[in-house]
């Protein structure tokens, strides 16, 4: 602090300097130890952070025998419940994301790092690492201590605890995030046998490094310097944003509280106590005010709060609020950001996206695919015959037989192929090839719309059509040369 | 050398310039010094592994630690293609080509490989997909997704076929019948009426084409009585007149040249024995007979099962 007042007089170039000592560039090379202190945000963070034994549990849902949710990249479908999402209804996948990162930009701008602070794998797994090692090596003073000590045989096993335990972790990362593409219970099995495909051992290896380099060893370094959506939600905040800060006006100026002092009525109300620092996962300092490092945890406020009732001071020296209430200036209420509206518009279109594409999913789509070389054929009896090839999209878990029928194209027209029903197989799509034979006098158009429609044998609900066309020959050349040709027999 | 950065308090190299710059020695962070640690190890490790680096004296190179070769590569992509085909095509070796046909799963897989083997083997004379080719004496090899077959369109007699071959055999009739026989002959025939005129009895077609002039299969001849020909196929651009004109002049052509019948103006209708060509093997053939038959003229064995679906017009 002294140092300020010596490069005060040093000229403006140099005064670019002094703004430096704020910045808090944390690049790592000390590792940073955060007092953990109970309160009210942090009892919020614990809640929002258990969310995530969801990663891990939810896998081993069982639905009808089978794995209740499951991306399952190889047969390229996605499972929920009773639900089957094929390739085809991918769409709904990009209405997904779209939503998702709405709500993002509209809490953001309402209420800055809420992601960050609360539900982001870095803040939580990196909160639980940093809880492993209060538990074994003990308090920051006596992890910095440890940290500076000669290596001892304690200082060798409860290092080397701290890491197997997140190792263990680490692997269970790796192990929870495979089971959620393949079959859970079908993976343990390969996994305990160490038969598990290649890309299975990429994957763990992957998850489980990418884990235990970014959670253990990285930590906050991974918001500081590598996470874009820090960068991505710095922007989004502006001076009506709430956020924690610290209200200078009140705690300014900061000084030592001491035992019996006079001064006190004069200074602010902040007491330079430093446990706002001292808790912060990134270690910044809040009251320099709103920075990249800041990932809005809250830590800060249970930390000054419990000083304030110490003290005997009201609480909320650091508190949520905006930039302009804390100027003074009158703030506006959430819903007359306009923002905040077009936000909610977009997330509003995007779930009634979703919601109609789940409704409208359907059972089972047809396509039907008019072979093209050759259009048609003659037959011997004069009838011209078109071949098609019918696939029979099934998204149904069961295999499904369907008849055949056609609306529209040549009158007397057959269809072969499809006097058995079909057996369209479940969860992928099946082909068949069915001609359609029309007698040569009755067609009246070189080209004649014709609607193939399926329909399930047991579930009248289930069916699907196409519209294409029947092929044949010109239309008067081909009645001319039918009819000139070759009388009825 | 190194001292304090007045300004930051930082240490710096010494190198100071322009009063108040300089360069610091604050160490890159972590995760920087973490990456390019990782990047250094991979590209030795890519090194060591792949062939990497190329000895200009000998034009030789270091073959890599990994055993990798692009050959090797693709001959394990092979090897998974195989894998995929293989149980098809164990299953196929040991059935008959009406099995493989009864079998839809076999089947689907069939129409859906068999484009190449046709393609190889057959398209050169029936067409790409069976619709025939022509040259200038007309439709050279039959077209193979009508129903009108020489020899049969049920499953064996296809497979029958392609293992033996076919020669197509009529003599030539110029020195038998007058040119006014043979116009009248080919104008019934073109009319797919060949029993309209009393010549086709008399002058013995019948033989072989049959007292109604419907052919035999079992000798490869003709049906005259329906809307396929041979040698001639409709083409839709032109009159019927036209059409017609071209049905009776190659009548004519068949009647009095004959077919395969030394006669150096005669039709050539053969079809090679690709069983004793050699060149396919048992499984290919039958692969063929089922890709054939599902071109669309296929006739099932008991012609009774062919009840047709009609839609409900
Ligand atoms: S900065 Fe990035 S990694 Fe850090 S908490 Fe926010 S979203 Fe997560
Ligand atoms: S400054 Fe406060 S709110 Fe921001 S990261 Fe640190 S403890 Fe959390």
């Amino acid at each position: 602090m002294s140092k300020e007042t010596e490069h005060k007089e040093a000229g403006s170039v140099t005064g670019i300097y002094q703004e430096l000592e704020h910045w808090n560039v944390n690049t790592g090379d000390k590792t940073i130890h955060a007092k953990r202190m109970p309160g009210f945000f942090r009892t919020v963070k614990n809640y929002t952070q258990a969310l995530y034994l969801l990663f891990f549990l939810v896998p081993y849902l069982r639905w009808n025998g089978k794995q209740a949710i499951l991306f399952d990249i190889t047969h390229n479908q996605f499972h929920f419940f009773n639900l089957t999402v094929l390739p085809q209804d991918i769409w709904m996948l990009s209405l997904l994301l779209l939503l998702l990162a709405m709500v993002l930009f509209a809490v953001t701008s309402v209420a800055s790092r809420v992601w960050c602070g609360y539900f982001c794998f870095q803040t939580a797994w990196t909160d639980w690492f940093t809880w492993i090692e209060d538990k074994i090596e003990g308090n920051p003073q006596a992890r910095r201590k440890l940290d500076a000590a000669p290596w001892s045989a304690e200082k060798i096993w409860k290092k080397s605890l701290k890491h197997f335990i997140w190792m263990i972790i680490s692997l269970l990362t790796g192990i929870s995030f495979s089971i959620w593409f393949v079959d859970a219970y079908d993976y343990w099995n390969k996994l305990v046998h160490f038969q598990l495909p290649l890309v299975g051992w990429v994957t763990l290896a992957t998850i489980f490094f990418g884990t235990y380099i970014l959670a253990a060893l990285l930590r906050e370094q991974v918001c500081m310097w590598m996470c874009p959506y820090a960068r991505i939600q710095g922007v989004m905040t502006d001076s009506q944003t709430i956020l924690p800060a610290y209200d200078y006006t009140r705690g300014e100026p900061r000084g030592k509280l001491r035992r019996g002092s006079e001064v006190v009525a004069q200074k602010g109300d902040c007491v330079d106590c430093f446990q706002c620092v001292q808790v912060c996962p990134t270690g910044v300092d809040i009251r320099d005010g709103q920075q990249l490092g800041c990932i809005t945890c809250g830590l800060c406020l249970d930390a000054c709060d419990s000083i304030m009732d110490k003290v005997g001071k009201p609480r909320g020296l650091i508190r949520y609020t905006s930039l302009d209430e804390l100027e003074g200036k009158p703030a506006r209420k959430m819903y007359q950001h306009p923002r905040t509206w077009v936000y909610i518009g977009i997330i509003l279109i995007a779930f009634g996206g979703i919601v109609y594409g789940l409704t409208h999913l359907g059972s089972v789509v047809l396509k039907v695919i008019p072979e093209r070389q050759p259009l048609y054929v003659y037959l011997s009896d004069g009838s011209i015959q078109n071949k098609y090839e019918l696939k029979i999209l099934n998204k149904t878990d069961s295999d499904i037989r369907v008849g055949v029928t056609a609306e529209g194209g040549v009158r007397d027209q057959v269809i072969i192929g499809a006097e058995k029903p079909l057996l369209a197989r479940h969860g992928r799509s099946t082909s068949f090839t069915i001609f359609v034979r029309a007698p040569g006098q009755n067609i009246k158009m070189e080209v004649t719309p014709i609607e193939f429609r399926i329909q399930s044998i047991d579930d009248p609900l289930i069916g699907a059509e196409y519209k294409t066309k029947f092929n044949g020959p010109s239309v008067d050349l081909g009645r001319r040369i039918i009819s000139g040709m070759g009388n009825a027999k | 050398m190194s001292e304090k950065h007045e300004a930051s308090g930082d240490q710096t190299t010494g190198h100071v310039w322009d009063d108040d710059l300089a360069d610091l020695t604050n160490e890159p962070p972590k995760w920087w010094m973490l990456g390019l640690t990782a990047s250094a190890l991979f590209v030795v490790i890519y090194w060591l592994y792949y062939p990497s680096i190329p000895f200009a004296t000998t034009g030789d190179f270091f073959k890599g630690i990994g055993g990798w070769t692009a050959i090797k590569e693709m001959e394990a992509d092979v090897g998974e293609v195989e894998a995929v085909r293989g149980k098809f095509e164990a299953r196929l070796r040991g059935m008959t080509p009406a099995a493989i046909l009864a079998d839809s799963e076999l089947t689907e897989y069939v129409t859906r490989s068999g484009k190449v083997l046709f393609g190889d083997n057959c398209a050169a004379c029936h067409g790409q997909n069976g619709i025939g080719t022509h040259d200038k004496e007309g439709l050279f090899a039959p077209i193979l997704n009508d129903d009108d077959w020489l020899y049969g369109g049920k499953i064996d007699d296809i497979h029958a076929s392609i293992e033996g071959g076919r020669q197509g055999m009529m003599m030539a009739h110029k020195d038998m019948l007058s040119a006014a026989e043979i116009d009248a002959l080919a104008n019934a025939v073109a009319k797919g009426q060949p029993t309209s005129t009393p010549l086709f009895a008399e002058k013995g077609c019948t033989a072989c084409h049959g007292e109604d002039g419907k052919g035999n299969q079992a000798m490869g001849s003709a049906n005259l009585a329906d809307k396929i020909w041979r040698f001639e196929v409709r083409n839709d651009k032109l009159s019927d007149a036209e059409n017609m004109k071209r049905l009776v002049e190659g009548s004519k052509r068949t009647i009095t040249y004959g077919v395969n019948s030394g006669d150096p103006q005669g039709r050539a209708a053969a079809m090679p024995s690709f069983k004793e060509a050699g060149k396919l093997s048992d499984t290919e053939m039958k692969k063929l007979a089922v890709y054939v038959y599902k071109f669309g003229g296929g006739q099932p064995d008991a012609p009774a099962a062919a009840a047709d679906t009609k839609t409900d017009k």
